[in-house]
């Protein structure tokens, strides 16, 4: 299946990029482990702080569904 | 008559007309921090007529702000950002009333200073001060309009309003380093724009009109002009864990020196007053490494710094590389230390 992935603020940096297609093998992945797998594959810590949207929503519990849009969102301190 | 001219346009607004602009003189607003952020956004409130505005801010006007906090100007760097402000802002609107508060926020003060304000603007440069004004907010069931930057990104949200989500809800943990625009840089007019978007939702709250950006965060991205609004719902244990803050202070009879508990200081600079006080042990964090030996194992021992964040960290630290079972954090860091 093909999933959306967005990385913003300091994410995008350590991805290198602001979005990406992700192609899954497995046809069922629990949120969690689909971050721990791009936070593997980049080298980002996996710190609590770093909130996850999918399809626009904050969650980190259920199932990745095809097409699914998954939002990086980690806190930004400026002002 | 002058207030029918002077503020015409919005009146004309059928969801607005006198009765708004009544509503826009009698409220009262307090913007933490008069950077980037808080600028703008008291520079839109006060030319549209909010009629009591609260300046908190400790820092002095540098030149390296001027890009961006569009109240001072080049022959206000050394001077006190809230005293500049304040006679800018009086040029801009003299109908205004605008308090002023030089000081460093402590969550005691906000307890006392947020009764008299009606809506808090956040903007704060800090995470320790971002959970400080929403556990306030929360106790005191007051809202407030969060935003932050990074680079050419600007996030926005309205926490706390009418039972709506708090910041804890969104980022329930404080792990995060704290970066700053001084650090990594920001574009000129990024703080000028989620400024004025926080003084937009402010105006929105006064005048009770649209939808108040409550339980979901705008994402804004101005190098693409791309937009993204997350949803998020209030979390109990996390609005809880606001609501216990004033309970979870550590609280210790007397002073430093008559205390029954012990202390280990780990900021890099310490008053004389404490660092003579013989309850307290002060190694610097960057000294842990070299001097932990010095740190009793016997006892408890309670570790702060400045927020609590960082003596988090070397206490996990500590436990991992040397063992120790006897550390416990101040939470809250020295501020919540009260005696």
């Amino acid at each position: 299946m093909e999933i959306k992935v967005k990385y913003f603020g300091s994410v995008a940096e350590e991805t290198g990029r602001a979005e990406e297609t992700v192609f899954l093998q497995d046809s069922v992945v629990e949120i969690w482990e689909f971050v721990k797998s791009i936070c593997n594959k980049y080298g980002i810590t996996e710190d609590p702080s770093l909130q996850v949207a999918v399809n626009q929503v904050l969650q980190r519990e259920g199932i990745i569904q095809h097409g699914d849009e998954i939002a990086f969102l980690p806190p930004y301190a400026g002002g | 008559m002058d207030l029918f001219e002077r503020y015409s346009r919005q009146i004309q607004l059928s969801e607005i007309g006198i009765t708004g602009q009544e509503k826009l003189a009698r409220a009262k607003v307090l913007i933490i921090g008069v950077g980037g952020l808080g600028c703008s956004a008291a520079q839109h409130l006060v030319a549209s007529g909010v009629g009591t505005i609260g300046l908190l801010d400790y820092d002095l006007v540098d030149r390296s702000n001027l890009n961006r906090q569009i109240l001072y100007t080049g022959t206000d760097v050394g001077k006190r950002k809230v005293e500049v402000a304040q006679q800018a802002l009086h040029q801009l609107n003299e109908q205004v009333n605008i308090n002023t508060y030089f000081e460093q926020l402590t969550f005691d003060r906000a307890m006392s200073l947020f009764t008299e304000y009606d809506i808090i603007v956040d903007g704060t440069d800090n995470f320790q001060t971002k959970y400080l004004i929403n556990d306030a907010c929360v106790i005191l069931d007051t809202p407030w309009i969060y935003a932050s930057l990074y680079k050419y990104q600007g996030q926005l949200s309205v926490f706390n309003y009418q039972e709506g989500p708090s910041y804890r809800c969104l980022y329930p943990e404080i792990n995060a380093k704290n970066i700053s625009c001084e650090e990594i840089g920001v574009l000129g007019v990024l703080p000028g724009i989620l400024g004025t978007l926080q003084a937009t939702e402010v105006l929105k709250i006064i005048l009770q009109i649209g939808e108040v950006l409550s339980g979901k965060l705008l994402l804004l991205d101005v190098l693409t002009m791309q937009k993204q609004r997350i949803s998020f719902s209030r979390n109990e244990d996390q609005v809880n864990i606001a609501k216990n803050r004033e309970q979870a202070k550590e609280t210790i009879d007397g002073s430093f020196n008559t205390c029954d508990k012990i202390f280990l200081d780990i900021r890099d600079l310490v008053d004389a007053s404490i660092s003579q006080d013989k309850n307290v042990i002060h190694i610097p964090l960057k000294q842990l490494n070299h001097r932990h030996s010095e740190i009793p194992r016997d006892k408890p021992i309670h570790v702060y710094c400045q927020s609590g964040i960082r003596s988090r960290e070397a206490i996990e630290w500590l436990s991992e590389q040397y063992g120790f079972q006897n550390l416990i954090n101040v939470n809250g860091g020295i501020q919540s230390i009260s005696r």
